[in-house]
C-alpha cells in the first residue's frame, strides 16, 4: 500500500509519520462485489498472407467494388491492405481492404521500385469528425433543395494520381493486363472456387 | 454359338498397358503382367514409375495398345525391355487420349490471368469463324 508523509504538530509527536495515501474504508461492504477479470490478451497484429506481396492482383469478394480485380500495394498498420484499382482503369480508387474478403491471384504488377508515400496511412482514410449536433434537415437540405454533393479534395486526387502513375506503368508492360484488370470476376456453371487455381 | 468372334476389342490380358483411375499412380499407364483372378491383376509400369503391385479392375481403364509378345508373370526388366522395344510410351503418349488428357491437366493448372487470355483467344477465333462463315453464305 502507497505511503506518505505527513508533519505531526505537537512537540512529543516525532514531527512526522507515514499514513497511508487513501484511508480505508469505515466499513466493509456487506456483499462482495465481483472485480471483472483483467484480459491478459493482446490481440496479434494481422499475418499477411504469403500469396499476397506488392504488385499482386486482388480480387474483391465484398463491399460495393465486389468483383473487381485490384492491385495491392501495401500492407497498413491496421492490417487491412491498401489496393487502388488503378483509378483510370477500373474505377476502383485507393481504399483499404481487408485480406479475408479477397482472393489472391498469381499475377503480379511489376511495381519496380515504387513505394507509397508515408502519409498514407489509416489516418488518411479516417473520417472527420462531425461538428457538432445538427438536424437532419439541416444535414441533407439547403433553402428546401437537397445540399449539392461536396467536391473529392484535390489533394486526395492529386494522390491518387500520383500512385497510379508507377502502377499503370508496371501495368503497360504485360499485354492484356489492363483489359484483365478493367474486367470484372465471376464465377460460372460448373466452377468451384476451392477446386481452382488463382 | 462356339468359335464366334468377340464384339469386344480389349481385355483383360498379359501385355495389356492399363491406365490407372486411382492411387498414387492414378493417371499414368502400366501393364498387366499377371492376371490374378477376376477382381486382381498384377501390374507393372517400370517406365512410368509404377511399382509392381496387384491392382483391382475397378481402378483401371484397359487402352487399345499391348505388348504382343509379354510371356505370363513377366519380371519388370523383361516388361521395361520389351515397352522400349515397342515403343508404347510414346505410341500412348502420340495418342488423341493422351493429348486430351495433357490438356485438360494443363488448363486445369491456369490461373486467373491466363483463363482471361484464354477467354480473349476464344473470343477472337469465334469472331473469325463468324466472320468466314458470313462471308462465304
Amino acid at each position: 500500500m502507497a505511503t506518505k508523509e505527513v508533519q505531526v504538530k505537537g512537540d512529543k509527536n516525532g514531527s512526522t509519520r507515514t499514513i497511508p495515501t487513501s484511508k480505508a474504508p469505515r466499513f466493509y461492504p456487506a456483499e462482495d462485489v465481483r472485480q471483472p477479470k483483467k484480459s491478459r490478451k493482446a490481440p496479434k497484429p494481422t499475418k499477411l498472407r504469403q500469396s499476397i506481396t506488392p504488385g499482386t492482383v486482388l480480387i474483391l469478394l465484398a463491399g460495393r467494388f465486389r468483383g473487381k480485380r485490384v492491385v495491392f500495394l501495401k500492407q497498413l498498420e491496421s492490417g487491412l491492405l491498401l489496393v487502388t484499382g488503378p483509378y483510370k482503369i477500373n474505377g476502383v480508387p485507393l481504399r483499404r481492404v481487408n485480406q479475408a474478403y479477397v482472393i489472391a491471384t498469381s499475377t503480379k504488377v511489376d511495381l519496380g521500385d515504387f513505394s507509397v508515400d508515408e502519409k498514407i496511412s489509416d489516418t488518411y482514410f479516417a473520417k472527420s469528425k462531425a461538428k457538432g449536433a445538427k438536424s437532419a434537415e439541416e444535414e441533407f437540405f439547403e433553402e428546401g433543395k437537397p445540399k449539392a454533393k461536396e467536391a473529392f479534395p484535390e489533394s486526395k486526387a492529386a494522390d491518387q494520381k500520383e500512385v497510379d502513375k508507377a502502377v499503370l506503368e508496371g501495368v503497360k508492360k504485360v499485354e492484356n493486363l489492363s483489359k484483365y484488370l478493367k474486367a470484372s470476376w465471376g464465377l460460372s456453371k460448373g466452377q468451384y472456387p476451392h477446386a481452382m487455381v488463382f | 454359338m462356339q468359335d464366334q468372334p468377340s464384339v469386344f476389342k480389349r481385355f483383360v490380358e498379359v501385355g495389356r498397358v492399363v491406365l490407372l483411375n486411382s492411387g498414387p499412380n492414378a493417371g499414368s499407364i502400366a501393364v498387366i503382367a499377371e492376371v490374378i483372378d477376376h477382381n486382381r491383376a498384377i501390374i507393372d509400369g517400370p517406365l512410368t514409375g509404377v511399382p509392381r503391385q496387384s491392382f483391382p479392375y475397378r481402378h483401371l481403364t484397359l487402352t487399345p495398345l499391348v505388348l504382343t509378345k509379354l510371356p505370363r508373370g513377366a519380371g519388370t526388366g523383361v516388361i521395361r525391355k520389351q515397352l522400349e522395344q515397342e515403343a508404347t510410351i510414346d505410341k500412348w503418349n502420340n495418342s488423341a487420349w493422351a493429348k486430351r488428357r495433357a490438356a485438360v491437366e494443363r488448363r486445369r493448372k491456369l490461373g486467373d490471368f491466363e483463363r482471361f487470355n484464354v477467354m480473349l483467344l476464344k473470343k477472337s477465333r469465334r469472331d473469325l469463324v463468324r466472320k468466314a462463315v458470313k462471308k462465304s453464305a
